[in-house]
């Protein structure tokens, strides 16, 4: 059932491809259909599923035996958190490109191809699989921001896809070595993770497959490709890419380099620990002084994923499943986000800019646009009642327990995260200082200001509100009652594919 | 010796021989003075029938043998039959592409050639003795010389060949230098005589000698680093599908010759290009060829505004990767190897199928001509997407599994110490270098908007179909690679190595 929202993604791919030309409507609305379609496939499957510690299988087919290589799909807790996030992120994506005039076809087919690699990375159990569907969504990335992007976007296009593609070659060297050295016999994420590959091996080789996939879950230093790929992408773009596309990265970190390579593990976790503490204070710092409001939302991306990649290495319990939780939480609030600005916002006012949206007192103009801002930045800054909350706070006591001092930087981390939300909301939409912009300060943005002025801003239309009342709710319903979730995360880690992490006494 | 035996295990060589005859003959007496379209339609027709005929004879009757007591003048197995029936598949696409062309009215000529290029490529492929070698490198070689230089209207044509004929005739004495050497020291001119014969002599200086020339004379068939300096000028200046024939055709068939001569010929003096644990021999002297193919051949191709010589470079690029599958040398990296050429093959001549539309439509192949082609012509531009992205490297095409199996097969040699790691490694790195090549011809395609004064762009049928089935191709080998490997397997298993 579950390996339907791969299979239906790409034929709506194909069905958009042979589409006559010039139908924008049926596009839109096929593309709807089919996220809507993945979403429900999703959730039925989840519910028919209900993994415990045991790792249901979805499909197994024989694909290329003499190496090995199985087309196998499986499923446990983690993976159908993650499925269930990129149903929502998908259905909300294509509701808020509701308005895309330009070769409105070929955007949908390349983000249903997206989509139909994402749902693959996260249910794929054979790792030649997982890494096929892993590159396979690069490539329209690449394409939706270069095409339909804003912003210097062919080089924030170019950037992304050679970030991602040093990533998985790192991926792949790793991956390609480890199994050589398990005898050539199997790509099966159980059957390696059962492998005890020798302690220098997993030395260098952990930290290549990490890293490698981390790089796409905006890991410090290597986060530089997120801030600038969100900026230039179009709005769907930029919520997919933050809201699921990092999450691979990280999910590619859980689920092959850590099982995998437990003993390299041990030996780099306070390193990688540095790395993600660093991320979280670096980020939010950054973001504190940013002028471009996409650019605030872009470094906020990378703060928050410094939370995940430090739950991970935790290596505790609720350290585990607070990561995996804050990869739900941060898909759905960074697409929230991303949303307002990008669709919005900026499809309104064509500014990003901080100082000149101050004098537009937005909160008035677009109300639903300020509502929708003030709920997405209360949970993004972790107030309780929404996902963020469990998540973070979970993370900090698994960080806690391994890392104190790193805990008191990350719950800096926090309060930074407060500050920069604020900022931008103050500025962004209750700017009271419309009558306080100097002209000859200001020349370029009061005649932008001017230009707007006359102009009353289209109304929010019916997609974009659906969109983010999804949304919303999500994260309400997540943060109420975190246990939908957690039962099914907690669980998963009791199952054979952790045994390398629980035999090393890690957890 | 039984002539009768003799044509029956050559009967596909003879089929491509008769049709190419034909084609003379009916261009020359018939046709001459019809029009070129039908001239062309025809000639192309004859030729992929006597292909198709030669494929479906082999496919048929499966043949064992060595012909002439086992001197391996001409080889006929599972495995040889295998790559002559990938040759021929390689040979129809060229013909399809060259149908719409009109860069000359020497019709039954070029596909004459076109042919016997071919015979030569398939006794190439299944001989084993170094007379025979060599025989069948120079049919190949002069047939491809002549294809270079065919657009007579064009001088880079004239030029590229020539820079091609005379590298290629140095090559060629330095090929006959080293076999010579060879048969001096041994006597013999099978090679797996020779290798008996080599065995527990060790590396004497002769023999060093030896196998450097002849891995000079085979550097520059395949096209690597430091023998590569005509191929940029030879794929810009020929006709566009006479440089796919040599990218793809001739690729192969160089490929399954230089693992044959390296392996057979110079078994037990491989020494080892392992990390730490170098030991003099052939081995090492292909891999520092490989690794210089992949630097060079990825970073200069960064700077093409040529899409012909892009392609050049991407193939001096692609011949290093190739090499790291024939210095690996087992069951493996041979089944590794053909798996990467065929599908390459595949791939390279659909790239310049697309290069020929369009520089038919806009007169030249530069990058900018590309602007915006996916609204002016859908279906190619997705075929051309396809190429690229394989050629890069992107699952789940042919170009995907081919560098994962070949990786594979290149660490498998030594699963203990991993000692090709630096180079596989180094050939993962360069190949992300690839990527952003690969992306401005498809920056150029789909994310630029095409000139306000673009010509309208006529995509021949013929081509339309051949490009699609090869992009269906590349598409299924790569989402499906037992199809191709099942069989390869199997065939190198019955050959035994």
């Amino acid at each position: 059932m579950l390996a339907w929202t791969i299979y239906i993604s790409f034929l709506g791919v194909l069905v958009l491809m042979l589409l006559p030309k010039g139908n924008a409507r049926a596009a839109r609305s096929i593309a709807l259909l089919t996220a809507i379609a993945g979403f429900v496939i999703a959730l039925t499957g989840t519910l028919q599923l209900k993994p415990g510690s045991e790792i249901a299988t979805v499909a197994k087919l024989n694909w290329i035996p003499s190496l090995g290589i199985d087309f196998f799909l499986a499923a446990d807790g983690i993976s159908l958190t993650l499925v269930l996030l990129t149903g929502i992120a998908a259905v909300a994506g294509i509701l808020f490109s509701w308005n895309i005039e330009h070769r409105v076809k070929e955007f949908f087919a390349f983000y249903l191809a997206l989509i139909g690699g994402v749902y693959g990375v996260f249910i794929s159990f054979d790792l030649f699989l997982l890494f096929v569907f892993y590159e396979l969504a690069i490539i329209p990335k690449y394409f939706l921001i270069a095409i339909w992007g804003s912003t210097r976007k062919e080089y924030g296009a170019m950037k992304l896809a050679l970030y991602s593609f040093v990533g998985s070659a790192m991926v792949l060297i790793g991956i390609v070595a480890a199994y050589v050295v398990a005898g050539s016999k199997t790509m099966s994420l159980l059957e390696l993770a059962k492998y005890p590959f020798p302690e220098h091996f997993q030395y260098w080789a952990f930290p290549l497959v990490f890293v490698g996939f981390a790089i796409l879950a905006g890991l410090w230093p290597f986060h530089t490709w997120a801030p600038t790929g969100h900026v230039a992408a179009p709005t769907a773009a930029s919520m997919l890419l933050a809201g699921v596309v990092m999450k691979l990265g990280a999910y590619g970190c859980l689920r092959v380099a850590m099982t995998l390579f437990p003993l390299g593990l041990v030996a780099w976790r306070n390193e990688i620990a540095l790395l993600a503490v660093i991320g979280i204070v670096y980020g939010a710092m950054v973001a504190l002084v940013q002028k471009d409001f996409k650019f605030v939302i872009g470094y906020s991306s990378v703060s928050h994923m410094g939370f995940v990649l430090l739950g991970l290495v935790t290596l505790n319990e609720i350290g585990l499943s607070g990561a995996v939780l804050q990869m739900f939480s941060h898909g759905i609030i960074a697409s929230l986000l991303f949303a307002v600005v990008g669709r919005m916002v900026y499809d309104r006012t064509h500014t990003r800019d901080l100082a000149a949206l101050e004098g537009m007192n937005l909160a008035k103009a677009m109300p639903f646009a300020a509502m929708t801002f003030v709920v997405a930045s209360v949970a993004s800054m972790g107030l309780p009642g929404f996902s963020g909350f469990v998540a973070e706070l979970q993370v900090l006591i698994g960080a806690w327990q391994a890392f104190p001092t790193f805990a008191v930087l990350a719950g800096g981390g926090i309060l930074i995260g407060m500050a920069y939300t604020l900022r931008v909301l103050q500025k962004a939409f209750f700017g009271d200082v419309i009558t306080d912009v100097s002209p000859q300060q200001n020349e370029e943005e009061s005649a932008a200001l001017s230009r707007a002025q006359p102009h009353p801003l289209e109304p929010i239309s019916i997609p974009e509100r659906i969109g983010a009342v999804i949304l919303m709710a999500t994260t309400l319903v997540i943060g109420l009652y975190p246990r939908l979730l957690l039962d099914l995360i907690v669980s998963s880690f009791s199952s054979p594919l952790f045994e390398g992490l629980r035999k090393g006494g890690l957890f | 010796m039984n002539y009768f035996e003799l044509l029956k295990l050559a009967m596909p060589e003879t089929i491509l021989v008769i049709a190419a005859l034909a084609v003379l003959a009916v261009d020359l007496g018939v046709m001459r003075a019809e029009a070129l379209q039908y001239r062309m339609l025809l000639s192309a027709l004859i030729s992929c029938v006597g292909c198709v005929a030669a494929i479906f004879w082999m496919f048929n009757i499966e043949q064992h043998a060595n012909f002439l007591n086992g001197s391996g003048m001409l080889v006929v197995d599972p495995l040889t039959q295998l790559v002559k029936e990938a040759l021929l598949v390689l040979t129809v696409f060229t013909v399809v592409i060259s149908i719409e062309s009109n860069f000359t009215d020497h019709v039954g000529e070029y596909f004459a050639l076109l042919l016997m290029a071919t015979v030569g490529m398939m006794f190439l492929v299944s001989s084993e003795n170094i007379l025979m070698i060599f025989v069948s490198l120079e049919l190949t070689s002069l047939s491809l010389y002549i294809l270079t230089a065919f657009n007579k209207q064009n001088i880079k044509s004239a030029e590229a060949a020539l820079k091609y004929f005379l590298f290629g005739g140095m090559a060629a004495a330095f090929t006959l230098f080293g076999l010579s050497l060879l048969y001096g020291l041994t006597g013999e001119v099978n090679l797996i005589q020779i290798a008996l014969k080599l065995k527990g002599t060790g590396l004497d200086p002769l023999l060093i000698v030896a196998i450097v020339m002849t891995i000079i004379g085979l550097g520059f068939k395949v096209a690597a680093v430091p023998f590569h300096l005509w191929a940029p000028d030879a794929y810009e200046g020929a006709p566009t599908p006479s440089a796919a024939f040599i990218a793809s055709g001739s690729k192969v068939a160089s490929f399954f010759i230089a693992a044959k001569v390296m392996m057979l010929g110079f078994a037990g003096v491989e020494g080892s290009a392992a990390w730490r644990d170098y030991a003099s021999g052939w081995v090492p002297v292909v891999a520092i060829g490989a690794a210089l193919s992949m630097l060079l051949g990825n970073l200069v191709a960064i700077v093409q505004s040529s899409v012909k010589r892009l392609l050049a470079y991407s193939a001096i690029a692609h011949a290093g990767y190739m090499l790291l599958a024939v210095l690996s040398h087992d069951k493996a990296a041979v089944a590794s190897l053909i798996y990467y050429a065929v599908t390459y093959g595949l791939t390279t001549i659909g790239a310049f199928g697309v290069v020929a539309v369009v520089e038919n439509g806009a007169g030249d192949d530069k990058l900018i001509r590309f602007a915006g082609l996916s609204r002016r012509a859908p279906v190619v531009a997705f075929c051309m997407m396809i190429f690229m992205l394989s050629l890069a490297g992107i699952p789940p095409l042919a170009g995907f599994f081919g560098k994962f199996y070949l990786f594979a097969a290149a660490l498998g040699t030594d699963p203990k110490n991993l000692g090709l790691l630096w180079l596989v490694a180094f050939a993962i790195a360069m190949s992300v270098v690839s990527l952003f090549y690969y992306l401005q011809v498809l920056k150029q395609i789909y994310v630029v908007d095409s000139p306000v004064k673009a010509p309208a762009l006529h995509t021949p049928m013929a081509s339309k179909v051949a490009l699609s089935l090869l992009a269906a191709g590349v598409l299924v080998l790569g989402a499906a690679p037992n199809l191709l490997l099942e069989r390869l397997l199997a065939a190198i298993k019955s050959v035994g190595y």
